[in-house]
């Protein structure tokens, strides 16, 4: 039985072409980038390459405005570290309550250590932020706002760039957290105004372990991590070249899959969403269906736990992941599910099917195939479930 | 995913004694779709001998949920509802070769659930057991009843057990104060009952709220847990001060039956310069600072500062106090 893996957002398999293009700087090219001698030469020569993959990705002016990093959660403290420094006369952060925890965590310590003021705008049901929350939280005060590109449990789009101009309006800086969205929706940052953009190598077939951080030319930047001059000074450290070169040719094969993975990928998400809905009853499409990213798929599958969902699909070879509670070691079903005012009927049995380019048709058919099964027999075991597609309402619990 | 054992996936594959059973005599329900966990057990209850003919389970849950509600009715078909009270969250757990500690409320939500369908049968309101105490985790629907059962049966003594074992403090945590108030008032009684040494017992103040919150945020995966301190030697032979210096047999008590402030200040002096010389021998020392009744105030210095052993050299103090002096102490840090 060949496994079906449709937890992409989680992470993705290294393209065999990336992993080709890194082997030779494990062995003849281990140079040190910041020697001047032929070997250091030769790495450097490919991690400039790699940043120039990078620049046209992202759509961005100059290739120097690309800063290495160890990946989405090392750009992302950067960012939020630096703009606090860099404006020291600011004091107040705005962000989503929808933010992957290397945002919220972040916001979280500098609120208790009272270093900040962080605004943490909602969303609506179908993870839309709230504009006018968003509008009256922009002041004079704020230092930096940092709002995701997409959400990576739902796929739900922000939009960033009109977002970053409202910011702009009160001398903010803007920082995306594009981890999720970098690779799947084509990125133009030279005609935006945002300042940060963090993405991550292996949410797009690169290396784990490797990231960047946009920052845009003439934005006012503090390094997070000091020491020697790599970077131009603004994250010190012995370039992590194999993984740099890594993830340069993952960002070229993603320029060159774009089209793919907003037409025949984004069909085939589509089909696996459609089948379900109409195959099983009681559930419904977690997220904005107009404008999320092409490969997320989640779904509230109602009076059901997605845990045990998890480990019928596990069994039947198929990887997904599920917002539930009881998968994450947490006892609450997830933030954003919660943000979203998703009922606790359906948030417990939320599953997330994301694609790739990797996925083909025969995925998406043994998905729904073993799908309504799975769901029949859970449900046949849920006391909340009658039968009849509504809650038993003879079931009244005493904790309830 | 968790490290369920083989058991455990076996009774979430393949669930025994699933659905519905029509001639049920006794109902439990228990847990809420807001917990994500909610069971329904229905018995089938011979009533001259009360003998528990057959046993069936429907369950909102998890895969151990699943597994544990499975397991609880094979568990009790067959016993009387006498043998069937004696039984423990922790027999579930045990016949499915164990639960993850993040897992063993689904244990406890079939212990609740066959407490409840007992007191069907037998005509109770299982609400009662439940209106004994006052809610104390309104995100989980968690009561004082079920804490202390669940403290008293698995010989809890931290909040994070409690939390595991009960979901209680596992959301906003505002219950804090009244979660470890409970525990600290059942594990006193179980120590009063001889249930539980009186060092493991949880005191008031044996841990805040910052740091429950800070370890169930590393437990997401929220944030890192911090490096381990490296041990400290120093501290270490504290955990059996006992034996290398006797305890001197409880001072005799002040006429009346109570104790002179002064008198009770040179007890606590003496006590502290008795042990001094093996805290110094690990570099390690403690000075008094303040008696406030049964509250003793110590200043820990050398090695004994931040040495991860530290808690477990003030309970030294403490007991060797209280050993000393005839009468519980708290021995307060500052």
């Amino acid at each position: 039985m060949t496994p079906v893996y449709l937890d992409n957002n989680a992470t993705t398999r290294v393209d065999p072409a990336v992993v080709e293009a890194m082997l030779p700087f494990f062995t003849e090219q281990f140079g040190n980038a910041s020697s001047i001698h032929a070997f250091g030469a030769a790495v450097g020569g490919a991690i400039r390459t790699a940043r120039r993959e990078l620049q046209a990705l992202l759509g961005a002016e100059h290739d120097h405005e690309i800063v290495f990093t160890a990946g989405g959660t090392e750009s992302d403290s950067t960012a939020i570290f630096s703009a606090l420094e860099a404006l020291p006369d600011r004091d107040e952060i705005v962000t989503s309550k929808v933010e992957h925890p290397a945002i919220l965590a972040v916001c979280d310590h500098l609120e208790k250590t009272g270093r900040a003021k962080i605004h943490r705008i909602g969303v609506d049901r179908s993870g839309r932020l709230d504009l006018d929350a968003y509008r009256a939280a922009l002041s004079p005060r704020v230092a930096l706002v940092t709002l995701m590109w997409a959400n990576n449990e739902t796929g739900t789009i922000f939009p960033v760039e009109g977002l970053a101009e409202l910011a702009k309006e009160v001398g903010a800086l803007f920082h995306t957290d594009a981890v999720q969205a970098v690779g799947k929706v084509p990125i133009d940052l030279k005609s935006s105004v945002i300042d940060m953009l963090s993405l991550s190598g292996h949410k797009l077939h690169g290396p784990k372990g490797i990231g960047a951080l946009y920052v845009r030319r003439g934005t006012r930047f503090k390094p997070l991590i000091r020491g020697g001059h790599q970077e131009r000074g603004r994250r010190a450290g012995t370039e992590n070249a194999p993984a740099i070169v890594g993830l340069g040719k993952a960002a070229a094969l993603a320029a060159a899959h774009m089209a793919d993975e907003n037409t025949r990928v984004k069909a085939l998400r589509d089909r696996l969403e459609a089948g379900i809905v109409q195959r099983i009853p009681n559930c419904f499409v977690n997220g904005d269906r107009h404008d999320r990213l092409p490969n997320t798929c989640n779904v509230a599958f109602e009076f059901v736990e997605g845990e045990a969902i998890l480990l019928h699909l596990n069994r039947a070879g198929i990887a997904a992941s599920s917002g539930s509670a009881c998968t994450s070691g947490s006892l609450e079903p997830s933030h954003v599910l919660r943000a979203m005012d998703i009922p606790f009927t359906a948030a417990h049995g939320s599953i997330r099917f994301s694609f790739s380019r990797e996925n083909g048709e025969a995925d998406v058919d043994r998905v729904l195939d073993v799908m309504p099964d799975i769901l029949d027999r859970l449900r046949a075991l849920s006391p909340f479930w009658n039968g009849a597609g509504e809650s038993a309402a003879a079931f009244r619990p005493v904790y309830a | 995913m968790w490290d369920y054992s083989d058991k455990v996936k076996d009774y979430f594959f393949n669930p025994k004694n699933a659905g519905a059973l029509a001639d049920a005599n006794a109902v439990g329900e228990v847990g809420a779709i807001a917990c994500g966990d909610a069971l329904k057990l229905m018995l089938k209850v011979e009533p001259d001998s009360e003998t528990i003919l057959d046993a069936r389970f429907q369950t909102f849950g998890c895969g151990s949920a699943i597994a544990s509600s499975s397991a609880l009715t094979e568990l009790v078909i067959g016993k009387t509802l006498t043998q069937a009270l004696e039984m423990t969250n922790q027999d579930i757990a045990d016949f499915l070769g164990g639960l993850p500690p993040e897992k063993m409320h689904c244990s406890v939500m079939g212990y609740e659930a066959l407490q409840a369908a007992i007191a069907d049968f037998r005509g109770e309101e299982w609400h009662d057991d439940h209106e004994e105490g006052a809610l104390l985790c309104k995100c989980f629907g968690v009561d004082e009843g079920m804490v202390e059962r669940a403290v008293r049966m698995n010989k809890l003594t931290t909040i994070e057990q409690v939390t595991a074992y009960t979901k209680a403090g596992g959301g906003c945590l505002t219950c804090f104060d009244g979660l470890e108030a409970c525990l600290a008032k059942v594990n006193a009684a179980m120590v009063a009952e001889g249930a539980l040494a009186a060092q493991e017992a949880y005191r008031l103040g044996g841990t805040t709220q910052a740091v429950v919150k800070q370890k169930a945020r590393e437990a997401r995966g929220f944030v890192k847990a911090p490096a381990e301190p490296k041990p400290v030697a120093a501290a270490s032979p504290m955990i059996s001060l006992d034996a290398i210096a006797p305890v001197p047999a409880a001072a005799p008590a002040a006429p009346g039956g109570g104790m002179t402030m002064l008198r009770k200040i040179r007890l606590v002096e003496e006590t502290i310069a008795e042990m001094r010389p093996y805290l110094r021998q690990d570099g390690g020392d403690c000075e008094l600072v303040d008696v406030d009744g049964s509250t003793v105030s110590v200043k820990l210095s050398g090695a004994c500062v931040g040495c991860q052993m530290a808690s477990v050299t003030v309970s030294g103090i403490q007991d060797r106090l209280a050993a000393k002096l005839g009468q519980p102490f708290r021995v307060v840090p500052v």
